[in-house]
């Protein structure tokens, strides 16, 4: 029996994929769960199981193409009916379950809200008709606009559904402009005011995007948008540290097996500093402030292609050693391009580390749904006044960003003093790794 | 004008009718002596005697059937059921005699009884004292259905109730009485039976609700706006007949529609306005018509936790109006 096999939401907020390869040819037997295809979505490279067994009969998106979630890429012959389910459907139906009949632990009770469908994101395929709501469909009828036209608009709706407002813009942008733009697709991002485009110049080289540029761009600007910044940084004295990690560095090593890296202990004194202030680890909700109970701590990994942020999770059951292992497997996972979806959600707070690049002074930008984001900067030696007299110190600042709507500056200073306590106090000795 | 709670405008509108019209006759459980169990007839013993206030026994079914042969002998009795929870054995008399006696006499008789259930869920009212019993009876032709959401709207329908040639069956949802107040004026005035009121104008989708619903939705209405959501809200007040022209009209404006119940949702009273707006403002539809009742379960349950689970929030109405606007 032959059925379609389409794109899978891989993740949260992943809405679109790009074939990578194909690891089946059409006519290849291919059992079901059994790795039929590889997906580079924004956040990572996944190999997609098949979710019937039978025969592939069909490719139906070549490698390389970007289509969006809920998209046929393939056809799929099934042995015997279609009594297996499909393993990964689209989250279409993931709203649906009637009501259970337990209570729901917070009294908000999401069971009883009436379930919708989502669209299916329409492939621009042959045969069935584009699925546009009733008064889409007349109010393009009215204005003679071609039903595919409008059926290939990328809509605000859910899953890129064409809604009455889009058809409506779309007509206004199709009446200021005598022909339809060669990308009728690039609708713009709901709420968002349109930009003029830039201009191309002669000479000029256009880097078409990636999607994992288009995520970056999307949630950086979602959050400045959302999001009412405001940042705190404070000196920290690494001295003490860096003179014990620089001279006990190859040691611990070939103890651990394990690069003990400043970033270990920044995480180190993130964990601590965020458990004595739980509202720097939570997130602005519409009904009050979610304090985070787990420490998920978010890395940026800096990779050719952009940033990416992998999570330490359960940060805060890690000593020092399990940190720099954690953030060693992280890496190494990022550049190979192997990060798993676990390896990127879930994070409760984020420290980037512009200071590998030299920065001095940084304001990052919140990662959307956590309240504040930290930056290390660059270890530099300074003079500085110590006891009345002008030293030389390991100086570093610790900055953060942080989402003013959750809390005060206040609060951020204490936060980064907590910090700042942990690594001036960092005692050295032999229990170092254990004990920080 | 003065301020007054849901419970004085429909006592205030009793004293009236009473006054105005010596036809007019009160009974029920305990509406004499104590003055009805939440006070809605409170007073009328004493200025009106026990002629025309009458304590009954328990016993439902003759309520509704002595109140009937009382209007078709021309008398206008308002009779009260203590809670909406036990018209059941009254169905009978209701459905069989009351709706059906003007198209029974060819035209011959008028059944003008007004049948006033407290109904719905409150707080810790359990399996036996909130029940929503709407659809049952809106469904029945003859039958005059109402759920007015204010006190302004409740004291002026039940005197428009008084005053109509034919049974009607007047709904006040209990968790009103002492919790929602309006102006209400002083004298005599009636809301007509039948038009449904826009009482939250907006742009992006519509919401349908009556009776406590209506003071959910519109709070959640109020949290969606500071979402950006502009929620338009009906309130439907007469369940039968029902004011198709305001809703298909509000439909037509939004495109998008939701309708608000505390009834069990299976064959609840949204059930009917989601398919005439399926029926009749399909061109309009930009998303699919949605219903948020409460759960097809035999009751609602007394356990606070489960009472929750159950009940009709303004924060489950939040997120259908979330859901519905991002569709």
């Amino acid at each position: 029996m032959p059925v379609d096999v389409k794109l899978p939401q891989l993740g949260e907020s992943t809405y679109e994929g790009t074939i990578g390869k194909w690891l089946k040819k059409p006519g290849e037997k291919v059992e079901r769960f059994e790795p039929l295809v590889e997906i580079v979505t924004d956040k990572v490279n996944v190999e997609m199981p098949a979710p019937y067994g039978g025969t592939l009969t069909e490719i139906l998106v070549e490698e390389g193409t970007t289509i969006s979630v809920g998209t046929p890429i393939a056809r799929m012959d099934t042995a015997d009916g279609a009594q297996d389910a499909p393993a990964a459907e689209p989250r279409a139906t993931a709203a649906a379950a009637p009501p259970e009949p337990s209570p729901p632990r917070n009294g908000t009770a999401a069971a009883a809200v009436p379930a919708i469908p989502t669209p299916e994101a329409k492939a621009p395929a042959k045969g069935d008709g584009p699925r546009l709501s009733p008064v889409v469909r007349k109010i393009a009828e009215e204005h003679g606009v071609p039903i595919d036209e409008v059926a290939a608009l990328h809509g605000a709706g859910a899953g890129g559904r064409v809604t009455k407002e889009d058809v409506l813009k779309y007509l206004e942008s199709r009446t200021a402009a005598p022909r339809p733009p060669a990308t009728p697709a690039a609708a713009p991002a709901p709420g968002v005011p349109p930009a003029p485009a830039p201009v191309v110049h002669p000479g000029d080289h256009v880097v078409k995007h990636t999607p994992l540029r288009r995520s970056v761009a999307q949630r950086m600007a979602q959050s400045k948008r959302d999001i009412p910044h405001a940042y705190g940084v404070i000196e920290v004295d690494m001295t003490p540290l860096v003179r014990w990690r620089d001279a006990h560095k190859e040691e611990w090593r070939a103890r651990e097996g394990v690069n003990v890296t400043y970033t270990a202990f920044f995480v180190r004194a993130a964990v601590e500093a965020l458990k004595a202030y739980p509202g720097v680890n939570s997130t602005w909700g519409d009904d009050g402030i979610i304090l985070r109970k787990a420490v998920n701590i978010g890395i940026g990994i800096a990779l050719d292609e952009g940033l990416i942020v992998a999570v330490i999770h359960g940060a805060d059951q890690k000593n020092l050693v399990g940190t720099a292992a954690e953030l060693d497997r992280l890496g190494r996972l990022a550049r190979d391009g192997k990060l798993t979806l676990d390896d990127v959600q879930g994070g409760t707070f984020t420290i980037t580390n512009p200071g590998v690049f030299g920065s001095i002074w940084s304001m990052p930008i919140i990662v959307p749904g956590q309240a504040a984001i930290l930056a290390t900067d660059a270890i530099v030696k300074r003079p500085v006044v110590r006891d009345d007299a002008i030293a030389i110190r390991d100086i570093m600042h610790l900055g953060l960003s942080f989402d003013h709507r959750v809390f005060d500056g206040a609060v951020a200073d204490y936060f980064l003093n907590r910090m700042k306590a942990k690594l001036e106090g960092f005692a050295g000795g032999d229990a170092a790794l254990t004990d920080f | 004008m003065p301020e007054v709670r849901y419970i004085d405008a429909i006592n205030q509108a009793h004293h009236l009718a009473m006054e105005h019209d010596d036809s007019v006759i009160v009974m029920g459980e305990d509406v004499g002596a104590k003055g009805g169990v939440f006070g809605a007839t409170m007073g009328l013993l004493e200025k009106f005697g026990e002629w025309r206030v009458i304590d009954t026994p328990l016993a439902e079914s003759s309520i509704a059937g002595v109140a009937i042969g009382m209007s078709v002998n021309g008398l206008r009795p308002i009779a009260e059921f203590q809670f909406a929870d036990f018209i059941h054995p009254a169905f009978n008399q209701i459905v069989s005699e009351a709706a059906r006696m003007r198209y029974r006499s060819n035209n011959a008789f008028g059944c003008p009884v007004v049948f006033r259930a407290p109904y719905g869920g409150s707080h810790g009212t359990a399996l036996y004292h909130s029940q929503s019993i709407e659809a049952f009876y809106a469904h029945v032709p003859g039958l005059k259905v109402v759920a007015p959401s204010t006190p302004y709207d409740a004291k002026g329908m039940l005197l428009a109730a008084v005053q109509d040639p034919d049974p009607v069956l007047f709904l006040e949802h209990k968790r009103m009485y002492r919790l929602v107040r309006g102006e209400v004026p002083g004298g005599e005035y009636t809301v007509p039976i039948g038009p449904a009121v826009v009482r939250r104008e907006g742009t992006d989708l519509s919401v349908f609700a009556y009776g406590w619903m209506l003071h959910e939705t519109l709070q959640a209405a109020e949290t969606a706006s500071k979402e950006g959501i502009n929620a338009e809200v009906v309130d439907l007040r007469t369940l039968a007949p029902l004011d198709k022209d305001t809703i298909l009209k509000s439909v037509a404006k939004t495109n998008r529609a939701l309708i608000v119940y505390e009834d069990n949702r299976f064959l609840g009273y949204g059930a009917e306005v989601a398919a005439l707006i399926a029926e009749e403002a399909f061109e309009s539809l930009d998303a699919p018509v949605l219903r948020l009742g409460g759960p097809d379960v035999p009751g609602v349950p007394f356990a606070k936790k489960l009472e929750e689970w159950f009940s009709i929030s303004q924060e489950k109405i939040l997120a259908a109006i979330r859901k519905l606007a991002a569709y």
